[in-house]
């Protein structure tokens, strides 16, 4: 396994791009480490293959965003939109996430080992996003589809016009959103816990954790429901 | 009353008001009935000032004329120069603007595609993501990247030879996009990761940025995805323009769009395309003041749109600044929409039991969100769509496209221009103050630009 390091002391976030977007699926299992990133904005955006990039320190805004097949791990935390409109593939924040964490990710897999901050999981598309702390307010707003676990709390409006999207707390949420509903967990929903905790590193009991999901009831206009629209 | 009376009263005593004219009571009988809100396609109905209102001075004794059938006009118009490593190149400087596949049917942006590439522009996709026909039929294709991120796909933005970031449109300058259920179709809905039939009312704001310095990283993530190569527009809704050209060239954009309140939609509520927004005619001049401000003029390109539908309209346009104009309802017109037939195989086809059905007729119809469209255009359901064939489609919107382009180098040759983009504000003056006033040109026989320069 080839194991090559770019210092962004020395080299620009755009040249570890270019470099990461011409690697090809054949030559898979490459390992890229980046130094200093310094906070630096948009490392590995746009992966196209399973390349594996392990930050050492913060990330700045959209660390791993669109990313395809590749895996980024941050030893650090990230700034905004870490792993948003991801496609399939691994992002794992080791610290701390901000705001829009996994923002409308279609797949793959998000894992935050502390906190989320705003929106995490906003507009959810399909991915699976694991966050061992808690999450602020209108997280998964507008989520359509996907899972999120959440092992910590959850802020003001958790799920607010969620669609198809699922949550799984463990801790208080402090709000649920228009629409959001606590629902019973069924054996599909200890399965599915159980396989992201597994997947995420993180030991918990699955049994412990609320599910919220939508009502429905924003699905369609209706006049006589006086909803907020 | 007897006869000599009421012929004396007949006008009084029927009398209709100003304010509650029968449009208004209409309009509150049907909140009274339903207890919400009207919602309907296309833009502003209402009287605006706009393009008509100016007029170009010809050549003649200061001024040198081109001959109309023999001397060159160029046409050809580049966007992007600012930033990205392939710039747009485009045979003339009209577009075809962004309009969703969910608000139109395959058929309908597979016709786009053609006629642009046959023409040498560019087409959009819009709300709900980049579908193959499109992309197939699109010589070159601008991707929007919109709040909702309906469809949002990397591999897309790879393929789109630019990226347009949509902050808003001029028909509902901060509303998100809408598509009722009857027009979510399997097709739709599994593009957008929706449930099939739901009523979709998109985000108004983007998920990962809020503001202009976020929207700079974004830029700049989008730049970094594809190393560099294609143009970054940036498109608002026409509101405080004059800032938000200005706060978009600091985010960093190669291309601005602005759309004015004539814009178009497929489906929005009533009140907000009537009464949110300002002309685009007032658009226009504020975003070239802004970028004349920053000394950006020519450097970062200015496409303007809403309520484009004519040569004249686009010579005025790029006369006023703009390097580019984006055109919505003209084109799904010249397809066929509020026509009185549709075509297949040849053969014209009447419609009009289709729009009574709908309770309007041709030239009133603004039921594109219902998915009804009696011609085919903005509909998802499998009969309907039918009735655009993509090749008459096609033509029809080559056709439109040319004598846009005739009639502009018409202009310009006449304002003594050998490249449209030559014309300039001086080449034109105003017939109404308001025109005047909003575009900064001079009432026509006086040097009178009310409200002076740089009004915002």
């Amino acid at each position: 396994m080839e194991n090559l390091t770019f210092d962004l002391a020395q080299t620009k976030v755009s040249a570890l791009n270019s470099y990461l977007h011409r690697q090809s699926g054949e030559s898979g299992g490459q390992k890229i480490t980046v130094i200093n990133p310094d906070g630096a904005h948009n490392i590995a955006v746009g992966l196209d293959s399973p390349v594996e990039v392990e930050v050492i320190g913060h990330a700045g805004y959209y660390a791993g965003g669109m990313n395809k097949t590749g895996k980024v791990i941050i030893k650090g935390s990230a700034g905004t939109g870490v792993g948003e409109n991801m496609m399939s593939g691994v992002v794992h924040v080791q610290g701390f996430a901000s705001n829009g964490a996994g923002a409308s990710a279609h797949g793959g897999l998000l894992i935050i080992d502390g906190d989320a901050g705003l929106r995490c999981g906003i507009s959810l598309k399909g991915g699976d996003i694991v966050v061992g702390g808690s999450v602020g307010s209108f997280s998964a707003f507008m989520a359509q589809a996907g899972r999120m676990v959440i092992c910590g709390d959850a802020g003001d409006a958790l799920g607010d016009s969620l669609y198809e999207a699922v949550l799984y707390v463990k801790g208080n949420i402090k709000s649920l959103g228009a629409d959001a509903q606590i629902e019973a967990l069924t054996d599909a929903d200890i399965s599915a816990l159980t396989d992201l905790l597994q997947q995420s590193g993180l030991n918990h009991d699955p049994k412990s954790f609320k599910k919220v999901a939508s009502r429905r009831e924003l699905y369609h206009w209706n006049a006589d429901a006086n909803q907020e629209y | 009353m007897d006869a000599k009376t009421t012929q004396h009263t007949k006008h009084l005593s029927l009398e209709e008001s100003y304010g509650y004219d029968r449009k208004t009571l209409d309009y509150i009988r049907k909140a009274a009935a339903h207890g919400l809100y009207e919602i309907r396609g296309m833009g502003a109905k209402r009287k605006l000032p706009n393009f008509d209102d100016l007029v170009f001075l010809g050549a003649s004794m200061s001024r040198y004329a081109l001959e109309g059938y023999r001397e060159k006009c160029a046409t050809k118009t580049i966007l992007g120069t600012r930033f990205a490593k392939k710039p747009i190149e485009l045979d003339i400087p009209i577009t075809v603007a962004g309009m969703s596949f969910g608000a139109l049917s395959a058929n309908v942006k597979e016709a786009l595609g053609r006629a642009a590439s046959e023409v040498g522009t560019s087409t959009t996709t819009g709300d709900g993501g980049m579908t193959p026909e499109e992309r197939q039929s699109s010589k070159t294709l601008v991707y929007q990247c919109l709040p909702s991120r309906y469809g949002f796909n990397p591999d897309d933005v790879r393929r789109a030879d630019a990226i347009e970031v949509v902050i808003g449109q001029g028909a509902k300058p901060g509303g998100g996009g809408m598509l009722l259920g009857q027009k979510v179709s399997a097709r739709v809905a599994g593009m957008r990761t929706l449930p099939a039939g739901v009523d979709q009312r998109s985000a108004c704001r983007h998920p990962d940025w809020t503001g202009p310095d976020d929207l700079a990283i974004k830029i700049q993530e989008l730049r970094e995805m594809t190393d560099w190569e294609k143009p970054i527009y940036v498109k608002v809704g026409a509101t405080r323009t004059f800032n938000d050209v200005k706060l978009a060239v600091h985010s960093g954009a190669d291309v601005i769009v602005v759309d004015g309140m004539q814009g178009g939609t497929a489906a929005t509520q009533t009140c907000f395309i009537e009464h949110i927004g300002i002309p685009t005619l007032a658009a226009l001049r504020q975003a070239v003041d802004a970028l004349e401000d920053l000394d950006m003029k020519g450097k970062v390109q200015l496409i303007i749109s809403g309520g484009i539908r004519s040569g004249p309209d686009v010579a005025k346009a790029l006369a006023m600044g703009a390097d580019a104009v984006a055109i919505g309802q003209g084109v799904m017109i010249a397809l066929g929409c509020n026509g009185d037939t549709y075509c297949q195989k040849g053969k014209h086809i009447s419609a009009l039991d289709d729009y009574a059905a709908l309770g309007t007729a041709p030239g009133f119809c603004h039921h594109c969100h219902t998915g009804q469209c009696p011609v085919g255009i903005t509909t998802q359901d499998e009969i309907l769509e039918q009735r655009l064939e993509p090749a008459v489609g096609a033509k029809h919107l080559k056709n439109y496209l040319k004598t846009l382009n005739m009639e502009l180098t018409t202009i310009a040759r006449a304002c003594g221009k050998q490249n449209v983009h030559h014309l300039e504000k001086e080449d034109l003056v105003a017939l109404t103050l308001e025109s005047a006033a909003m575009a900064g040109v001079p009432l026509a026989g006086t040097s009178w630009i009310p409200g002076g320069s740089g009004i915002r």
